[in-house]
């Protein structure tokens, strides 16, 4: 049972083929713009790659670019086939060429969806990622000094100015760590010690945060240290106070950034997925209906079209069928093979 | 004696104009490129509006963008001539219009090269417009709840991030205004009394400055306030100090910023000259050539192809007796008619000598 079967008679194979040209080399075009924008998604992310832990989220790219290169490649075949799918003579070298080709299409194309797909199923991954990395910029940020992390102050403070955000999930996560360098405390000060003291590690915490986190929106000059102390401030209520500091956390204004330009890069390539097939679907039909005609002395008979000669499932076995021996060859016994084969035949 | 006079033959013609409606196209492109070149630093100009106090910078990407017009307009005129060329029927009518064609060619060339000229002419005008939009910026700093001046807060602070800069000159401009609003400031507290008092205005000074001039790449926390007092901060000298704060004052960062946006322009407009320059050349070139050819008794033979006939100053005193011949037309009317004899034999060798060079301009 034959799938999705339709006649052609010439004129519509003609059309066809025209069609399926221009179709592919908008394909290409669509191709390329896929790799460009694997590769505008890796470099934002190896941008923010200091904060990230992980790098398990850069698959999405990656396989973007696969994807782009190889229909570079596809489309070009597809275009080269039709070019001579209406000339009887030069048809028929494209035979054997052509299973092979069909197999590889599909599974790029397919990859193309799962890369959307993954897009969406990472955000999980992309978010712990972030987690554990702004958690050690924010533990490291006083550390200058230290070869391997004198970079992270400036790393943390262009984040937060950039994005407009503080601290892991908001301000409070400088409470908790002492961001101050014991270079710049003065040990011999009662305040300093007070502090010290007052804490099992021994680390100087203040209720203050970085310069970076502070909003430029904000109507009175940024109020930088204790913050929870309603007294030290004239004319202030942290409980209502909105505007001085930013509230959003960095994991989530990252997330948030990341998220939307996956977004938009999903739904450029699902329409260069279904570009992409509508260009297979083509080339297939083409391919049948002419080879329906080879051998034929009239050219311009009409002739069926169709999908897959036989059903899906049947389809699907005849391809995983030399997948299947190839592998399975290798631990076979090959007493065991030549006493089966006459068996089988 | 003609100026640079070349031979054409009906080959060389032929070529000419193929080569001058290419050239014309790609002169159309260049009027393109400078017509945006105009709109994006009209934008980036637009864009720092607030802190700029008066508007005259904005005379170089207004007049690039005229001239990107004018020329993408005068190249397509060009390359329709260039078609209607090699047709003897069609390239008569260009005839009156090719005279004002070149003037208005020679007139954008002039332009163009009037722009670079004023981009690096105008840095002090640009300069004085900084420093008192940014004094005043700085000024105002406080009034968040003054309607009108509300948003200085928040400009100067996007600017001195943005730019890395601190201050107009540098960051002790801070220390010479009031930047804190009085609704923050407890009149009770001996301090805020004791600065109040400290000067005649009765501002309230302090050597300290906004968040915004502090310096990321600083190794320790950011000082902001007593910047001058190095007791009042652990293991901090004020004269040496260097990485705290953004040393740059902001009308240094932005007249940089500026000019190096003009001047990276500037090989771009010299290049789109000389192009414009040699169309003109090249289409002087081809008129004299095609008028030459078609004054012939075979009009595929050769010709000859200059771009002045006669020397430069002959063609000049030509062109001031045009002129005056003009001016007298339009004045003389009513008075024609008793003296008409003789100004009417006059008038004839005038009109007999601007007769001679007609045919060939």
């Amino acid at each position: 049972m034959v799938v999705m079967k339709m006649k052609f008679p010439f004129q519509k194979r003609v059309k066809l083929a025209q069609g399926l040209w221009l179709l592919s080399w908008c394909a290409t075009v669509a191709g390329a713009t896929t790799f460009s924008l694997g590769c505008l998604l890796k470099t934002e992310l190896r941008r923010r790659s200091e904060v990230m832990d992980n790098s398990d989220i850069h698959i999405v790219p990656n396989t973007l670019m696969i994807v782009g290169l190889a229909s570079l490649g596809i489309n070009y075949f597809a275009s080269k086939i039709c070019q001579d799918a209406l000339d009887a003579g030069r048809f028929p070298r494209w035979k054997n060429f052509l299973k092979p080709y069909f197999a590889v299409s599909c599974f790029f194309t397919v990859l193309m969806l799962l890369a959307v797909i993954m897009s969406y199923a990472m955000k999980g991954s992309l978010e712990s990622s972030l987690k554990a990395g702004l958690r050690n910029g924010i533990r490291f940020y006083k550390d200058t000094d230290t070869p391997g992390r004198c970079f992270q102050k400036q790393n943390i403070d262009r984040l937060q100015m950039e994005f407009q955000c503080c601290g892991n999930n908001d301000f409070r996560d400088w409470f908790e760590v002492q961001w101050i360098s014991n270079r710049y405390l003065d040990f011999s000060s009662k305040e300093v010690k007070d502090r010290i003291k007052s804490n099992v590690d021994g680390r100087y915490l203040v209720d203050g945060v970085p310069f970076s986190c502070c909003n430029p929106s904000s109507p009175r000059p940024c109020i930088q240290y204790h913050l929870t102390n309603n007294s030290a401030h004239y004319n202030y209520d942290y409980q209502t106070e909105e505007l001085n500091i930013y509230l959003r956390g960095c994991r989530e204004a990252l997330v948030n950034y990341y998220m939307g330009l996956m977004n938009t890069i999903g739904v450029g390539v699902l329409s260069v997925f279904l570009l992409q097939g509508s260009v297979l679907v083509s080339l297939r039909f083409l391919q049948t209906s002419m080879e329906a005609v080879a051998g034929e002395e009239n050219t311009e008979i009409e002739t069926e079209g169709y999908l897959l000669e036989k059903g899906v499932k049947e389809t699907i076995m005849e391809y995983l069928d030399p997948v299947l021996t190839f592998l399975l060859l290798k631990n076979q016994v090959e007493e065991g093979t030549t006493g089966e084969t006459p068996a089988t035949t | 004696m003609a100026v640079l006079k070349m031979k054409f033959t009906q080959q060389r013609r032929v070529r000419l104009a193929q080569g001058l409606w290419l050239l014309s196209w790609l002169a159309v492109t260049c009027g393109a490129f400078i017509f945006s070149l105009g709109v994006y630093i009209k934008i980036e100009l637009l864009r720092r509006d607030e802190v700029m106090e008066n508007k005259e910078i904005h005379c170089v990407p207004n007049l690039l963008m005229m001239v990107g017009l004018a020329s993408i307009g005068a190249n397509w005129v060009a390359s329709r001539v260039c078609q209607d060329s090699l047709d003897a029927s069609r390239f008569p009518r260009w005839k009156v219009l090719l005279l004002l064609w070149f003037a208005v060619a020679a007139l954008l060339c002039c332009l163009l090269l009037t722009v670079v000229i004023l981009s690096y002419a105008l840095q002090g005008r640009l300069e004085e417009s900084l420093k008192v939009g940014l004094r005043n910026g700085i000024r105002f700093y406080k009034d968040t709840d003054v309607p009108g001046r509300c948003f200085q807060k928040e400009t100067i602070d996007r600017l001195q991030m943005e730019f890395r800069c601190c201050g107009n000159n540098n960051f002790k401009d801070w220390f010479e205004v009031q930047w804190v609003s009085n609704r923050y400031l407890d009149f009770t507290s001996q301090e805020v009394k004791d600065r109040i008092r400290s000067n005649v205005d009765g501002r309230y000074l302090l050597d300290g400055v906004p968040f915004s001039c502090c310096n990321p790449a600083s190794p320790r926390p950011c000082l902001q306030r007593h910047l001058t007092d190095s007791r009042a901060h652990y293991n901090y000298e004020y004269q040496s100090e260097e990485l705290n704060l953004y040393s740059r004052g902001c009308r240094q960062a932005l007249t940089d910023y500026y000019m190096s946006l003009m001047n990276s322009t500037g090989p771009g407009v010299l290049s789109v000259i000389l192009i414009q320059i040699s169309v003109l050349l090249s289409m002087r070139y081809l008129q004299t050539a095609v008028e030459g050819a078609m004054a012939l008794e075979s009009p595929e033979g050769e010709s000859e192809g200059y771009i002045l006939e006669k020397g430069v100053k002959e063609t000049y005193a030509d062109m001031k007796a045009k002129a005056v011949e003009l001016l007298k037309f339009a004045q003389v009317d009513p008075a024609s008619d008793g003296e008409g004899g003789e100004e009417g034999e006059k008038e004839a060798d005038a009109t007999e000598k601007a007769a001679t060079p007609t045919p060939a301009s």
